[in-house]
């Protein structure tokens, strides 16, 4: 495994600015999620990394070496695309086993086994090695995608959003199995997608794009907590967090303009008053959809809150953020 | 607008059965969701009310007409389908327009009605646009714009989000219930999403092979599962399963877990083998003082909260705990803690949940 950096790089497609100027350092053994909305550049980032595309600046070092001259071949990486891919008239062991039976790494047929062996033993897909590819579930095949990438030992794995293919139940059992076995093998991870819970349960870095650009990398306790921008606060969380004017309760910070609330971060008892418009009950929690002097607000509220649509609350915020015109958080 | 009733829906096909025997009701302008994995039939059931499958036997009642037998074209509905079909050679204005016009409606009405309509999805700025270069979003707004503009009985949808990305479905849900709260009009929506049926509807059918699981309101779904498939089909994480041999009995208000007594809601019936413990991840305390002793796997930060994932003597289990206070180490023993009146046992060899106080807690509202 290797540490990965990006410096500077950039690519467009046609008048498009894909990617524009990206800093990134994925050290040794980190599993490093970038985040972003669809068209944010998190693709071209991974499909410049291994080699498919090229950059039109930048440079790309992998393990101390400088590789955006290099094929993909030569670069050393391993990719686990969103479809999987496998070839359906091959096992399970048979498609486990095929990176490995290339003939540029003369690897012995024992040590192929082995090899497979402890990887289906990882993703828990043993019991299966000798069905058809087709006769998996889509979850099966997706774990056996992901083996195919993890038989080998490349210097970095890239992931392009590898579960958003799966219901949620097989997701969430795949996202704890991943994050184990990342940490398992001591793997260096860049894995990319829209999906912030996946984001926020498996990175020790997370990376927020934005337009192509790389507005915060730090750790998803970090990134929420104390994100750089109103945007990046809204990318993670979930409901989100409620933008609103910086006055709306009362005295703000100078050169406030945006005050930021997270959903708990909505204290009910005194202040504003605040008009019920919806209640949804999702079981572990309660969401109120709020107005307040005309402006939208969600927060929680216990389970089996009584409090009905119509009703008047009074609420204040709680460790709020603040933000200025252009969006930065103020510090 | 009407309501909706299903007198024991079956459907067939071949040797194959698609929805066994299906009875409920859909009151006049509820937002009513038909929730499951695929395969559960709950898309024939939406196709039946619509009238594009005709059932094997049993009634449907629109608006107190039985029209189980009558075509779609007769019904009076509208269907919204997953992949949002639009006509691509016609601008957005048109595409709307069309249902009225192919029921020859004056050039002046379509027009009132068309705007009215684009105003409710708040789309009047691209209704001269083709569709071709609509995002995803708003080929969805067009397309229930041409469901909303017929006035119809009901709406039918089938997954009609499934093919937006997490983000912008969430945006979706929310525009979606609100039109609903503005038209009141009766829905019928079709999921496999828990948290999408959870979110936007005022009740919930679960399904699976053909059968109901269990009718209700999204928290009594929740809170008092009838079975353990819905136990594990409903809830991220879903509740968490801790199987057991023993027995209750009538008034019985402990279990035996191991060595451990375990406090449970008190029971009305009497059950005795394979049994299973059901907790939701939200109702599992990490307390020092819990007597039943778990080992940490790991932990998942998610902002507000943080899921903790354990290993017991009866199986893996979650613990959903607020993610401000202190983070257990991974493969630390702790203490565990469970809210008694939110367990609910069920029977492993029926799947049925055993009847218990917290039942006629509900019945009293």
């Amino acid at each position: 495994m290797a540490e990965v950096t990006l410096a500077n790089l950039s690519k467009r497609f046609g008048t498009t600015q894909a990617l524009d100027g990206i800093n990134l350092t994925v050290p040794d053994g980190s599993f490093v999620v970038l985040l972003g909305p669809t068209g944010a550049g998190k693709t071209t980032a991974l499909r410049l990394i291994a080699g498919l595309e090229k950059a039109d600046m930048g440079t790309i070092t992998i393990g101390g070496r400088e590789v955006s001259h290099e094929t993909p071949a030569m670069r050393d990486v391993a990719m686990v695309f969103q479809q999987y891919s496998l070839y359906p008239h091959l096992t399970v062991r048979d498609n486990l086993a095929f990176p490995l039976r290339s003939p540029i790494l003369r690897m012995a047929e024992a040590d192929i086994t082995r090899q497979v062996n402890e990887v289906a033993e990882v993703l828990r897909i043993s019991h299966k090695l000798d069905n058809k590819a087709t006769q998996l579930s889509g979850g099966e095949m997706q774990r056996v995608s992901i083996g195919r990438a993890l038989v080998r030992r490349p210097a970095i794995y890239l992931m392009d959003e590898p579960l958003s293919s799966l219901d949620a139940k097989l997701r969430a059992d795949l996202r704890v199995e991943l994050k184990r076995v990342q940490a398992d093998l001591g793997a260096t991870l860049l894995y990319v997608t829209h999906d912030q819970i996946e984001a926020m349960t498996m990175a020790t870095h997370v990376g927020v794009l934005d337009h192509g650009r790389l507005v915060q990398v730090g750790s998803p306790r970090d990134v929420y907590e104390r994100p750089i921008s109103a945007t990046v606060a809204a990318r993670l969380g979930l409901p989100r967090i409620n933008l609103l004017p910086a006055g709306l309760f009362g005295q703000a910070p100078a050169g406030a303009a945006a005050i930021g609330l997270r959903p708990e971060h909505v204290a009910v008892g005194d202040g504003q008053p605040a008009t019920v418009r919806r209640v949804e009950h999702l079981g572990d929690q309660t969401r109120l959809h709020l107005t307040c002097a005309g402006h939208d607000i969600i927060t929680l509220t216990d389970p089996h809150s009584t409090i009905a649509p119509g009703s008047t609350l009074h609420i204040r915020p709680q460790n709020p953020l603040w933000f200025d015109a252009a969006g930065a958080r103020l510090i | 607008m009407a309501e909706i009733i299903i007198k024991n829906l079956r459907k067939e096909f071949g040797a194959f059965t698609a929805v066994q025997s299906s009875s409920f009701t859909i009151r006049d302008g509820e937002f009513f969701m038909l929730l499951g994995p695929s395969g559960c039939g709950k898309t024939t059931t939406l196709r039946m009310i619509a009238g594009l499958e005709l059932p094997t036997s049993g009634e449907i009642w629109i608006d107190g007409e039985e029209v189980s037998q009558k075509p779609a074209s007769q019904r009076d509905i509208a269907f919204v389908f997953q992949m949002f079909a639009l006509y691509p050679h016609m601008n957005v204005r048109r595409n709307i327009s069309y249902p009225l016009v192919s029921q020859g409606f004056s050039k002046e009405k379509v027009a009132a009605k068309v705007a009215e309509v684009a105003k409710i999805l708040g789309i009047e700025d691209i209704m001269d646009r083709p569709v071709g270069g609509l995002s995803g979003g708003d080929r969805q707004r067009v397309a229930l714009g041409r469901a909303i503009v017929r006035d119809p009985k009901a709406f039918m949808m089938d997954e009609p989000l499934g093919a937006l990305d997490a983000e912008f479905r969430e945006h979706m849900a929310e525009e979606l219930r609100a039109l609903h709260d503005r038209m009141k009009a009766t829905t019928v929506y079709v999921t496999h999403d828990q948290l999408e049926a959870m979110q936007m509807g005022d009740k919930i059918v679960v399904m699976n092979h053909g059968v109901i699981e269990q009718f209700g309101t999204p928290q009594e779904i929740y809170d008092r599962p009838a079975t353990l498939f819905v136990a594990e089909f409903i809830g991220s994480p879903h509740m968490n399963f801790l199987r057991f041999d023993g027995a209750v009995a009538p008034d019985q208000t402990q279990i035996a877990l191991g060595q451990t007594r375990i406090d449970v809601p008190r029971q009305r019936t009497e059950a005795a083998g394979k049994l299973v413990l059901g907790v939701r991840p939200e109702h599992v305390r990490l307390s020092d003082a819990g007597a039943y002793r778990g080992l940490v796997l790991a932990t998942e930060y998610l902002g507000t909260t943080q899921i903790i994932t354990l290993n017991t003597p009866h199986g893996d289990m979650k613990a959903r705990v607020a993610s401000n206070g202190p983070i257990p180490a991974v493969g630390a023993p702790v203490g565990l803690d469970f809210t008694t009146q939110s367990i609910t046992l069920f029977d492993a060899a029926t799947g049925h949940a055993l009847r218990s106080e917290i039942h006629e807690r509900a019945a009293h509202g």
